[in-house]
């Protein structure tokens, strides 16, 4: 946890000034990740007990109402939340066609489940990973080694993605096209994943390689950066707290509330 | 720097060999060096000899907790003790610059080192301070690390190894994956360095030219042997360097020269007409908006005649090669088949069926595993005649002389995956021509063909490239290699800046290059 405080370095080069440029777009990026993280899980965690769609939909529309300025565009958006907003929409039709609760049992589920999974969305793509990283292990206690080895690994998925262009474009270069056919669909689809495997474990082991050589995991470590803390990183999950205290009363008073296992 | 008052590391070797986890072979034994504090040792030895070994080894990678897993024997000490990483003062920086910076900005990858051995925060600054001066980098600490280019990024390396205060120094090729002007940077700045530091350096390094300024004592290493020669630059290349040549080794003064036909030139095969392409799209919170990579590119590729790319990295070239090969679609304009190609298909070629533009075009990828789809070294080369439908008699014929000509006869039973990088570079070239003796692609397309192959291989390529030129087909490369573009370059094209603009024809002298 934090140790060098309250009189942390101020005039500190490589920790990054919370960015102030963009304007009410990136308000959220000004806090510190742990604490988007913790009020994610705070509105996760809380909302595992409430199935009813009143509950899960103030807090899904509360948390909505902050990703215009979560810093996230459009695009990102749709690529990282549709496999949610696709889980939750098949969750509910699954739900309404053999649950026994009928369609409000099923839009319960759906809205749930897009409650639940939005705000870890936001705080974990809307955050800059090496913060991140700087957060969970010096604010949430998290063991720094993993923390680095997967900030470092974080580093290698744009070159994964290149790998894989690569490997899509040399299969058309062999002469090889799935056409319509699922069976060579399929078989395509292994061979790259196979292709990419490789590169994926080369290029890991150089880079494990590279940190080894650069002492990393030969003792304690020191932090070239400080992990900022403000009132405003307290009161996040505070928030948090709020607007799920907030939507289980509105669910009560409403005489919606229905919760898990009763 | 701060460094320059501490002496370098003396290094001692005596009977001191290697072999890789489920290796029958050592791949280094019996070697008896020693290094003093201060001195600029060049490795040398064919490819495979455990010249890379030897310096992982002496960054102490390969003890008890290192990466590297086998069997040592003999004694390896750095300043009288057993070489341990990280705290023994022994910094490493490898090829790649890509996969060596860890973090996502500048001065957070050059800090890593640093916080590894628990310097505190304040010595850290200044460190990162002192370490991107000695190296020129350009930018801030701040500076996003996914954004510089090839030399820059190994400039960085060189900082974070630095920042580590070593004193010794080991570089494992560091200016093999750059282009000429990312290379010449960063050779300057070591050559700066070493002016001022009294490190231990120890350099791999395959064209030796370019570094033997740097250093003042080459050491030869033999596979599965020792130290073969040792001394100052000047005599081991006069006594050796005959004998260092004929096994591979880039050695000045022997520079192979493959004999290759004349160039007979001929009609244009493909035409690119206002070629514009993007990088891809990215993920996350102020990702960079897709940024222009060619715009608007006009470019003629003729049969009988080499074209080569040539420009800095990253400024396009692999991307213009993968549409000039109709593996891509243009974000705007189209590469167009002309002459005899469009007899073919006359559509744009990215649209034409994978298969009919295998038979017709040839791509070798930078990275040789990438292209290969099959479990042996004879069902990739059998691959494409078999598709192609030739009969089994006719395909095993010519596969056969293919595994001759390459040879890989030995190894026609091997998975791909398992070759040396030369002859994964043979093997990559020939599932690009192994359609057939009369069948050979109208257009080959090659990226970085020579980049790291020993002389021998190197000899081998530039000849049989000469010969599908003279057989009148159109070779086209990206490469910085400047002996490749003097020995097989007709044409050259610099891509830079989102441009390809024609820098010299040397079609005229065609006939008269290449005779040693």
């Amino acid at each position: 946890m934090a140790d060098r405080e309250p009189g942390a370095p101020v005039a500190d080069a490589l920790t990054l000034d919370p960015p102030d440029d963009g304007g009410a777009r990136y308000w959220l990026t000004r806090f510190n990740p742990a604490a988007k993280l913790v009020a994610a899980m705070v509105l996760g965690l809380g909302l595992v007990p409430a199935v009813d769609a009143v509950t899960g939909g103030v807090v899904l529309l509360g948390v909505l109402a902050l990703v215009p300025f979560s810093g996230l565009d459009r695009r990102t958006l749709l690529v990282l939340g549709g496999p949610f907003l696709l889980m939750g929409l098949s969750s509910g039709l699954v739900n309404y066609l053999y649950g026994v609760e009928g369609l409000e049992g099923a839009v319960g589920a759906a809205v749930r489940l897009l409650a639940i999974a939005l705000p870890g969305l936001i705080a974990a793509a809307g955050s800059d990973p090496t913060d991140l990283a700087d957060g969970l292990v010096q604010r949430l206690g998290v063991p720094e080694r993993p923390a680095m080895g997967v900030l470092a690994a974080l580093r290698l998925l744009p070159l994964l993605a290149d790998h894989w262009r690569t490997v899509t474009l040399a299969r058309r270069a062999r002469g090889l096209e799935a056409g319509r056919n699922p069976a060579r669909m399929a078989a395509l689809f292994f061979g790259r994943m196979f292709a990419l495997l490789v590169r994926a474990i080369r290029t890991g082991t150089l880079m494990a390689t590279a940190m080894d050589a650069r002492a990393f995991g030969t003792g304690p470590r020191s932090r070239a950066r400080h992990s900022r803390w403000g009132t405003g990183d307290t009161l996040l999950p505070v928030g948090a707290l709020l607007l799920l205290a907030a939507a289980y009363a509105l669910s009560a008073r409403l005489g919606t509330l229905v919760l898990l296992f009763s | 720097m701060a460094e320059d008052g501490r002496p370098g590391a003396r290094v001692e070797l005596s009977g001191w060999g290697w072999r890789h986890a489920g290796r029958d072979a050592h791949t280094l034994r019996g070697v008896d060096l020693v290094i003093d504090p201060g001195e600029r040792v060049l490795l040398l030895g064919a490819s495979g000899t455990g010249k890379s070994t030897l310096l992982h080894a002496l960054a102490g990678l390969t003890g008890d907790d290192g990466a590297i897993g086998g069997d040592e024997e003999g004694l390896l000490l750095v300043d009288g003790e057993r070489a341990r990483r990280g705290r023994a003062g022994a910094a490493l920086v490898a090829q790649d610059p890509e996969s060596q910076i860890v973090m996502a900005r500048a001065g957070d990858d050059v800090a890593f080192g640093p916080e590894n051995l628990g310097v505190p925060p304040e010595g850290i600054r200044e460190r990162v301070g002192e370490a991107l001066e000695a190296v020129g980098f350009p930018y801030g600490p701040r500076h996003p690390t996914g954004a510089l280019s090839g030399g820059e990024k190994q400039r960085l390396v060189i900082a974070g190894a630095l920042a580590m205060r070593p004193r010794l120094l080991l570089l494992d090729e560091p200016t093999a994956n750059l282009d000429p002007a990312g290379a010449d940077l960063v050779r300057g700045v070591l050559g700066r360095l070493l002016e001022r530091t009294r490190a231990t350096m120890v350099l791999v390094e395959h064209r030796v030219a370019e570094v033997v300024d740097l250093v003042d004592r080459v050491v030869v290493l033999e596979a599965g042997g020792g130290v073969v020669a040792d001394g100052p630059p000047r005599s081991v290349f006069a006594d050796h360097g005959a004998a260092l040549a004929a096994q591979g080794v880039w050695v000045p003064g022997h520079e192979p020269a493959p004999s290759t036909g004349a160039a007979p030139g001929g009609a244009v095969l493909l035409e690119a007409a206002g070629v514009a392409a993007r990088t891809p799209p990215g993920l996350g919170v102020r990702v960079p908006p897709r940024r222009p990579v060619l715009e608007n590119v006009d470019l003629a590729v003729r049969a009988g005649t080499a074209t080569a790319l040539t420009g800095p990295n990253g400024a396009g070239k692999s991307t213009l090669l993968t549409l000039l090969a109709g593996l891509a679609r243009p974000y705007r304009g189209a590469v167009l088949p002309r002459g005899p190609l469009a007899a073919a298909d006359r559509r744009p070629l990215a649209r034409w069926p994978a298969r009919r533009l295998a038979r017709h075009v040839g791509t070798v990828f930078q990275h040789a595993e990438d292209q290969f789809v099959t479990g042996t070294v004879r069902d990739e080369l059998r691959f494409a005649p078999l598709r192609a439908g030739r009969g089994a008699r006719e395909t095993e014929a010519w596969v056969g002389e293919l595994l001759e000509r390459l040879r890989l006869t030995a190894l026609a039973d091997v998975h791909p995956y398992t070759l040396s990088g030369g002859e994964k570079r043979r093997l990559s070239v020939a599932t690009a021509l192994s359609s057939g003796p009369s069948h050979a692609p109208d257009v080959l397309v090659l990226d970085e063909p020579t980049f790291g192959q020993d002389t021998r291989t190197w000899s081998e390529l530039v000849e049989l490239l000469g010969e599908l030129r003279s057989q009148g087909r159109a070779v086209v490369m990206a490469t910085h290699d400047g002996l490749l573009l003097r020995r097989l370059a007709d044409v050259r094209v610099r891509v830079a800046r989102g441009r390809a603009e024609e820098t010299g024809r040397t079609a005229a002298e065609g006939g008269t290059r290449g005779r040693p």
